[in-house]
């Protein structure tokens, strides 16, 4: 058939298949590399020990967020030598190899999934690519973007191609309306929690239904950035007007008649009608509550409501180890309510929840309370313009006056490669994406949480009911 | 990238679903520039004490299984981060070849990429490898690319599945930047038609991103 319906993901593989080689192998064009310091040394000494160039430096840009402190004196402070050596490494091969570079010191650098959006240099119906497994968070805006390792960031660099397999297409359907309390972080974990760490693996998966329609940009990004969670190679939503209202007016987004021209094609992309696609998932928005990880891997989700699960009710015995590793690890017991768990630490930020929105959430709900004695609770924008924006808000202050640190934009206390990390037994309510063992630092305990539960749990001091503190 | 052809080796009984790259190793040890020398931070949190000794329990610090070139496990290996770091620390550790039921899968394409063979087989089979795996030294497996097949140590032959474009790099350790370039008078004629038919596309470029910091 000429004209079979076609997925959104169809649309854009085929707009970038430079060639197909024999085998159905395509040669895929990127049209956009996020690089940082972590991934990319390697890539660069590759390309210099084969006399090789960058194909596109204008289509590439670099930032450093992994290893960067989120202290207020850290363009002074002495950083960890091997992390001032990455960055020292990103900032000379950008200069050598004419790479457009946001540095330290400028206002615009960030996590590198916040500032592609929004400087407008992640785009709908783009394929963009980065050395890191959370590049899915642009799927929000309609592209295909997903992570990839060095050698493939060292093949982008020289060809501006790389060479892929199409993938299968997933849709994941959230219909309804989604209950007070309740937001992105919760839509995302349920749908892990249903079709499990391994649920989307081969596929890229499509979110969809009147409840991701109804996200934000900042809720859609929140969603497409833990499709790696579920295994999936990306995550994608729809291009609509909420999109096209987003990219207007950002910094290096397209303009006047040629915005125009780009919509006009941006809306061809979604979805034909009686488009099939290979897995499909839904999900009853009305059904989600708030939701929060008692183990140590995003599957292990329950709504705060609910307990720690007992291995004794496992019948696999596999599948029962697991579950009694993961339980002791989280210095938990069998049956144990998650509300009231008391925890040490929490962390707003991160490239799943670290953007004005999510802010504005942690605000709401510390505005004229107070952090709990004994928690250290931390807010770290995802960029540097999110920060100025929250304090145009005044939104630092009433963080500051409830006890929150207020810190500079990068990664964080997401990954424990930068100084904020968790020390062994600490427990922590974190809005990050992976609570996987020593994530956050060695012997650390994370409970992956939204924004408001994050903020709920600041200042109760415990795994809290964000709709009981708000009633 | 170093061909991979036949290995015959030790093969180490990880009996694990779900094992993570944090797991393989930790994002604290990824501050380096280079690609080796990370071998010594491999499964880091299962392999070491707190106080930094060996824990004598984990498979990799016991004999002969300190000599693994194969590693056997289970369902969703490498799942989690994009980190290259991952394949780099098996490498370097002396891993050549990840038997489990499925990959995630970009550590499935890292370890091609890095002359390492991950290969799919059922889970009863995986199961089966395990148990030839416990029995150390006096079972050695081989994996045989060219055939197609993993030979127990009984002798019998496991047929594997592997894509032949991924299986003739390794096979003769081809430089896959060198092959793309070859296609470089396409990627140019997609570029031209792209700029004309798409101008949004293209990048601010180190001038204007310079000129316009806040």
């Amino acid at each position: 058939m000429a004209n079979a319906p076609r997925t959104l993901f169809d649309k854009i593989w085929a707009a970038h298949v430079v060639e197909t080689l024999p085998d159905g192998t395509a040669l895929l064009y990127i049209d956009r590399h996020l690089i940082h310091e972590v991934t990319s040394p390697q890539a660069f000494e590759g390309l210099r020990a084969a006399g090789r160039r960058l194909r596109r430096p204008d289509a590439t840009i670099g930032v450093v967020d992994h290893n960067v402190p989120t202290s207020a004196d850290r363009l002074t402070a002495v950083n960890e030598p091997e992390s001032a050596l990455q960055i020292a490494t990103l900032e000379r091969n950008v200069v050598e190899f004419g790479v457009p570079y946001i540095p330290l010191d400028d206002a615009r650098q960030g996590i590198v999934h916040v500032i592609g959006p929004e400087l407008g240099l992640s785009l709908p119906g783009m394929t963009l690519v980065c050395g890191d497994s959370h590049t899915s968070t642009h799927g929000a805006l309609g592209a295909l973007a997903f992570g990839i390792g060095t050698s493939e960031v060292e093949h982008v660099m020289a060809t501006q191609t790389l060479l892929q397999k199409p993938a299968k297409n997933m849709r994941v359907t959230v219909e309804g309306t989604l209950p007070v309390g309740c937001g992105a972080k919760d839509i995302v974990l349920a749908i892990i929690g249903r079709i499990g760490t391994a649920g989307g693996n081969g596929h890229v998966i499509e979110f969809a239904g009147s409840a991701i329609r109804a996200l934000d940009m900042a809720g859609r990004m929140t969603v497409c950035n833990m499709s790696i969670e579920a295994g999936a190679r990306a995550g994608m939503i729809a291009p609509d007007e909420t999109t096209f209202a987003y990219v207007a007016g950002k910094q290096f987004a397209p303009k006047g008649e040629v915005l125009e021209q780009a919509i006009a094609w941006w809306k061809t992309l979604p979805s034909d009608p009686g488009a099939v696609f290979d897995k499909e998932v839904t999900i009853d928005a009305a059904s989600i509550a708030p939701m929060v990880t008692w183990g140590t891997n995003p599957e292990a989700v329950v709504p705060i409501t609910g307990s720690v699960p007992d291995p004794a009710d496992e019948p696999d015995l596999e599948r029962r180890a697991q579950i009694q590793r993961m339980v002791d690890y989280m210095g938990l017991v069998p049956g144990q309510k998650l509300a009231d768990l008391t925890v040490d630490v929490v962390f707003i930020g991160s490239c799943t929840n670290s953007r004005i929105e999510d802010i504005r959430i942690a605000a709401g709900i510390a505005k004229g309370r107070h952090v709990a004695a004994g928690v250290r609770a931390l807010v770290v924008p995802g960029s540097g313009l999110v920060k100025q924006q929250a304090e145009e808000e005044g939104l630092d202050r009433i963080l500051l006056d409830a006890g929150f640190e207020w810190r500079e934009a990068g990664c964080s206390m997401c990954l424990g490669m930068n100084p904020d990390k968790l020390t062994p037994g600490q427990r922590c309510a974190s809005t990050s994406n992976r609570n996987f063992e020593g994530r956050q630092g060695p012997g650390g305990r994370t409970h992956l949480v939204s924004p408001a539960m994050a903020a709920a749990a600041a200042v109760t001091g415990k795994l809290t009911d964000v709709r009981e503190l708000a009633a | 990238m170093k061909p991979f052809t036949t290995l015959t080796g030790i093969a180490a009984p990880l009996p694990l679903a779900n094992v993570d790259t944090d797991k393989i190793i930790p994002a604290r040890h990824l501050k380096t520039i280079q690609r080796t020398g990370l071998g010594k931070h491999l499964f880091d949190t299962l392999r070491y004490n707190a106080d930094g000794s060996e824990n004598p329990e984990f498979v990799l610090n016991r004999e002969p299984y300190r000599h693994a070139e194969v590693l056997i496990a289970y369902e969703n290996f490498g799942c989690g981060s994009s980190r290259e770091h991952a394949p780099w620390a098996l490498l370097d550790f002396g891993i050549r070849c990840v038997i489990a039921p499925d990959f995630a899968d970009i550590f499935h394409g890292n370890s091609f990429k890095n002359g390492i063979l991950p290969i799919r087989l059922p889970r009863e089979i995986c199961e089966q490898l395990m148990e030839d795996a416990r029995l150390g030294a006096n079972a050695r497996v081989t994996i045989d690319l060219e055939r197609q097949v993993v030979v127990r140590p009984n002798g019998e032959e496991i047929p594997f599945e592997v894509d032949p474009l991924r299986r003739r790099m390794l096979l003769e350790g081809l430089d896959e930047i060198g092959q793309t370039m070859a296609h470089t008078g396409a990627i140019g004629s997609y570029e031209v038609a792209q700029a004309a038919e798409k101008p949004w596309l293209a990048g601010p470029g180190t001038t204007a991103l310079m000129e316009t910091a806040p």
